[in-house]
């Protein structure tokens, strides 16, 4: 099979499938059918890499991409209507104005200037959409097969007469996943808008699953309310798209990414398109002043949200940021992308504090950790870009982990409050041992996450950028505050609780266990993925990369500690020869280890909480601040740019 | 090769000597200062002795297994110290050091543990913000994260880091668990969290945690002679007379402060470490 054919593959196979769960109803052939699919897709994805891992990737030439051209521009009207009609079904007209403006802007620029402006390779593969192409392919896989035990029990405790929307559910995400592979592997930036708008549209529909179409005592207002959120800031993102798009094409003659990047590396500015594209990231990546859309999505099933946070949607955001950082660095457009994701990285982990909702807490380490690689990107510089692009592959399988795991724990302990999980470990231990491998992953030397932060805030020193590494610095207090006290909560001992692990769909502990695995290998073997697949990359963009933030010897040290901890636990945890005694309460502890005698001779049950500070990190707090940063930082910058585009 | 050796075996070996020296002239002048004779410098030698030989209990299954990691990582930390690594990996090594610590405190879902532990991870929160500026300081005034590499710097860091080491000197009294900031547990009998942290250790794993102490002290101390290095024997000399000082201003001020609120800890290490901290690194940026 040629390159050009597994590209095909997957970019059509997931929408073949999409159409197919669609049209077959039965829980049988559904559970078959995305079984298969996923297989299928991982093999593609891995097929691919392997296609290209000798030549580092090609450029592709495409004989009917102006049929395809044509068709996506049909389509484009299409989405276009149906925005303006449920946007006018729903009394929310902000999302229609923006259809109304993006979508003819862009069809009078492909009709009128884009058509004579020659693409020669519309589709490519390079060591990044490589990468790209496994997290969506095997983390986005893993997520549908877990969402069809997951998406049963979610049926089964929705209300009487609810009907059963599962085939359009499972649609949505596999129409995902396709849209996510063109993204990845487009060139011309008109192709990759397409894709673009068909993830914002898609994670409209998903966000919305309990509120769109339902009748109006099914309905969910919230899901609704958040869905069009979501669409707004994300339409408001597309238009800024299409202004890059309008100004590179006008300006530079060229709607190619590459040739964009390559203009920029010859020393001509491209920074009046690349602020556009960067705030389109910006708000795909969820950065503030546009992180609410994210934290609404977590009304929408629990796969979505694993989908949104890992693979998809937000990583599409970083990747076309990570995609300009050659552009990026000390000009205005890099400033404004690294001061923006700065400022969310430090407010989000801040915020992250003050919540007690799992899901919460799991959707601003998200913000923050996407704000992180946002920096990088802004920062541009080879090392910088190492760092982002090693936090996206890290923060991909294990915050996926983290959301199904609450997700799991949700329908098991009716609770998705950290509170609640007290005790975790007697009730669901597989469970809690997942979900504990993937909070240490998250902030723990020597795991992933941590390696990268590390890069990062040496990346950050290496390019003089102060505030950033004394952001970081802050930020990273925070994170380790946050995790290591859901982590305590996890790892409360408490006597007498029933284990109820069994009530786990066999599909559920199945990609826990994968991803908890891959959460391991991936540190194992990241000194791998960087010298097989990240170095080439960065040689290619950067020229000569001469220093890593992590030299070999600590990237080894680190694996050992890796290998250290896995030994350390398999053989030594939960097994004592000690005598077990009661807890000291100072009052008379009753036996139970859960309630003392008090003064009254009465009995007290003890009971627990932790800390959220919220005087110093109120969510609300938090927001405001941030939300008036960034938009001073956006607005100013292209101001900024547009003053001098009046000048041109 | 054969010098980190000799150094790591060397550092496994003497730490807990010098430390446990260290903790036992501590609780001297303490003494001194309060106008009593106070123990006989081994004490804590004694002390540490008789624990291990108390009867073997816990309260859970998970617990001490912990509690045995924290130490094993605390170890590794100096380790990595004194054989001349980088000195992210080493606070990152002790940042999950102190996780275990946490953790095992958490995991007895005892009262006074949990709170204690809260408060451990509150004192976190305050100190690491200036530790990693530290770190930072110290690259860019040397040029290299690997202690090694400083170790060979032929200018004295001290005059070019000053705001970042008296912010360093700041947190210590935090890392020491000194007074005013000893909120999670203190070595002192008087407070109203029983023993915090610690209070559901006992024996063995109690010990441990004494000796994981004595080690981490001793890296603690190394860190600030690393301010004083210029390759010159005279450096050292400086270095080692300043880590006495340092040690004996901790103790004083442990000796002349009533425990504070926690507010008063996190307010005042993160305005340290933004003043004191961010200022020196914006001047180093200039200046190299």
């Amino acid at each position: 099979m040629s390159t050009i054919s597994t590209v095909i593959f997957l970019i059509g196979f997931p929408l073949l499938v999409a159409i197919a769960l669609l049209i077959l109803k039965s829980d049988a052939a559904r559970d078959i059918i995305v079984k298969v699919a996923a297989v299928a897709i991982i093999a593609a994805s891995i097929l691919l890499v392997v296609q290209q891992f000798g030549s580092g990737g090609e450029y592709f030439e495409i004989k009917a991409a102006e049929t395809i051209g044509k068709i996506m521009m049909v389509c484009e009207v299409c989405l276009a209507i149906i925005i303006v009609v449920l946007g006018c079904k729903y009394k929310r007209f902000l999302a229609p104005v923006f259809a109304i403006i993006q979508t003819p802007l862009m069809i009078w620029f492909e009709l009128s200037k884009g058509h004579h402006i020659a693409v020669n390779n519309p589709m490519y593969i390079d060591r990044l959409s490589m990468i790209m192409v496994l997290i969506i392919g095997i983390v986005g896989s893993l997520i549908t097969v877990y969402a069809i035990g997951y998406m049963k029990d979610f049926q089964h405790h929705q209300k009487e007469g609810v009907p059963d929307r599962r085939p359009w559910f499972f649609f949505l995400m596999f129409l995902f996943l396709s849209a996510m592979f063109g993204l990845v592997m487009s060139n011309n930036l008109i192709w990759m808008y397409f894709f673009w708008e068909i993830t914002s549209l898609c994670s409209y529909f998903l966000i919305g699953y309990n509120g769109l179409f339902h009748t109006k005592e099914n309905e969910d207002k919230v899901a609704t309310r958040n869905a069009f959120r979501a669409l707004v800031m994300n339409l408001f993102g597309g238009l800024g798209f299409v202004i890059g798009i309008i100004l590179l094409g006008t300006y530079y003659e060229t709607l190619e990414l590459s040739t964009m990047i390559t203009i920029g590396a010859m020393g001509y500015s491209v920074v009046a398109p690349a602020i556009f594209l960067a705030f389109a990231g910006i708000t795909k990546a969820a950065q503030m002043p546009f992180n609410s859309w994210l934290l609404g999505a977590m009304v929408a099933p629990t796969p979505t949200s694993a989908l949104l946070h890992s693979s998809t949607m937000v990583k599409a955001g970083v990747f076309l940021i990570i995609k300009l950082a050659p552009v990026l660095g000390w000009n205005v457009a890099g400033i404004m992308v690294m001061m923006v994701g700065g400022v969310t990285f430090l407010l989000a982990s801040f915020a992250a504090i003050s919540q007690t909702n799992a899901k919460k807490v799991l959707a601003y380490s998200t913000v923050a950790n996407l704000g992180l690689i946002v920096a990088c990107g802004g920062v541009g510089t080879a090392e910088a870009v190492w760092a982002g692009i090693m936090l996206i592959i890290f923060h991909a399988v294990t915050k996926s982990l983290l959301f199904l795991c609450v997700g799991t724990a949700e329908h098991q302990i009716g609770s998705r409050d950290i509170e609640d999980m007290d005790g975790l470990f007697e009730r669901l231990p597989k469970l809690a041992a997942f979900m504990l491998i993937g909070i240490a992953g998250m902030f723990l030397a020597p795991f992933g996450m941590l390696i990268s932060k590390w890069a990062t805030m040496v990346s950050f020193v290496d390019s003089n950028n102060i505030l950033l590494v004394v952001i970081i610095c802050f930020g990273s207090a925070a994170t380790a505050f946050y995790w290591t006290k859901w982590m305590g909560k996890l790892s409360a001992t408490m006597a007498g609780r029933e284990n109820i692990q069994k009530n786990v769909h066999g599909e559920e502990t199945f990609v826990h266990a994968t991803l908890a695995t891959l959460t391991v290998i991936v540190c194992l073997g990241f000194p791998f993925i960087s010298s097989a697949l990240l170095v080439p990359y960065l040689e290619g963009n950067f020229g000569s990369v001469d220093t890593l933030a992590l030299s070999a010897n600590n990237m080894v040290i680190l694996c050992i500690m890796v290998a250290v901890l896995v030994l350390l636990f398999a053989f030594f945890f939960g097994k004592t020869n000690k005598k077990i005694v009661p807890l000291y309460m100072a009052g008379y502890n009753m036996g139970d280890d859960l309630t003392f005698m008090n003064a009254m001779k009465g009995e007290t049950a003890v009971s627990l909480r932790n800390w959220y500070m919220e005087s110093y990190f109120g969510e609300f707090k938090m927001n405001v601040i941030g939300v008036i940063a960034t938009s001073i930082i956006i607005v100013a910058t292209v101001g900024i740019v547009i003053g001098t585009l009046g000048g041109m | 090769m054969v010098k980190v050796i000799i150094a790591v075996i060397a550092y496994i070996i003497l730490a807990p000597i010098v430390g446990g020296f260290l903790a036992g002239l501590d609780r001297k002048i303490t003494a001194r200062m309060q106008g009593r004779v106070g123990p006989p410098v081994l004490q804590p030698f004694y002390d540490v002795l008789k624990l291990l030989e108390k009867e073997s209990i816990t309260v859970n299954r998970v617990q001490d297994f912990y509690v045995m990691c924290f130490f094993i990582f605390v170890i590794v930390t100096g380790c990595f110290f004194f054989a001349g690594e980088n000195l992210l990996l080493v606070m990152f090594t002790l940042t999950l050091a102190s996780v275990f610590l946490i953790v095992a405190a958490f995991s007895s879902n005892s009262p006074y543990a949990e709170v204690g532990a809260e408060r451990e991870l509150l004192q976190m929160l305050a100190y690491e913000p200036m530790v990693l500026i530290t770190c930072v300081g110290f690259y860019m005034f040397t040029g290299s994260f690997e202690v090694g590499q400083i170790m060979l710097s032929t200018k004295m860091p001290f005059p070019y880091l000053i705001g970042i080491f008296l912010g360093f000197i700041f947190i210590l009294t935090i890392k020491f668990r000194k007074s005013p900031f000893d909120l999670s547990m203190s070595h002192h009998a008087h407070q109203e969290l029983v023993a915090g942290l610690k209070t559901e250790f006992s024996g063995k794993t109690l010990a441990m945690l004494e000796a994981a102490h004595w080690y981490e002290n001793v890296f603690l101390l190394g860190m600030v002679f690393l301010f004083f290095v210029n390759g010159t024997w005279w450096g050292y000399v400086i270095g080692i007379v300043d880590v006495l000082l340092t040690y004996f201003l901790e103790i004083l001020i442990d000796n002349s402060f009533a425990r504070m609120k926690w507010q008063v800890a996190i307010n005042s290490s993160w305005i340290v470490a933004v003043v004191l901290g961010t200022v020196n690194l914006f001047m180093l940026m200039f200046v190299r």
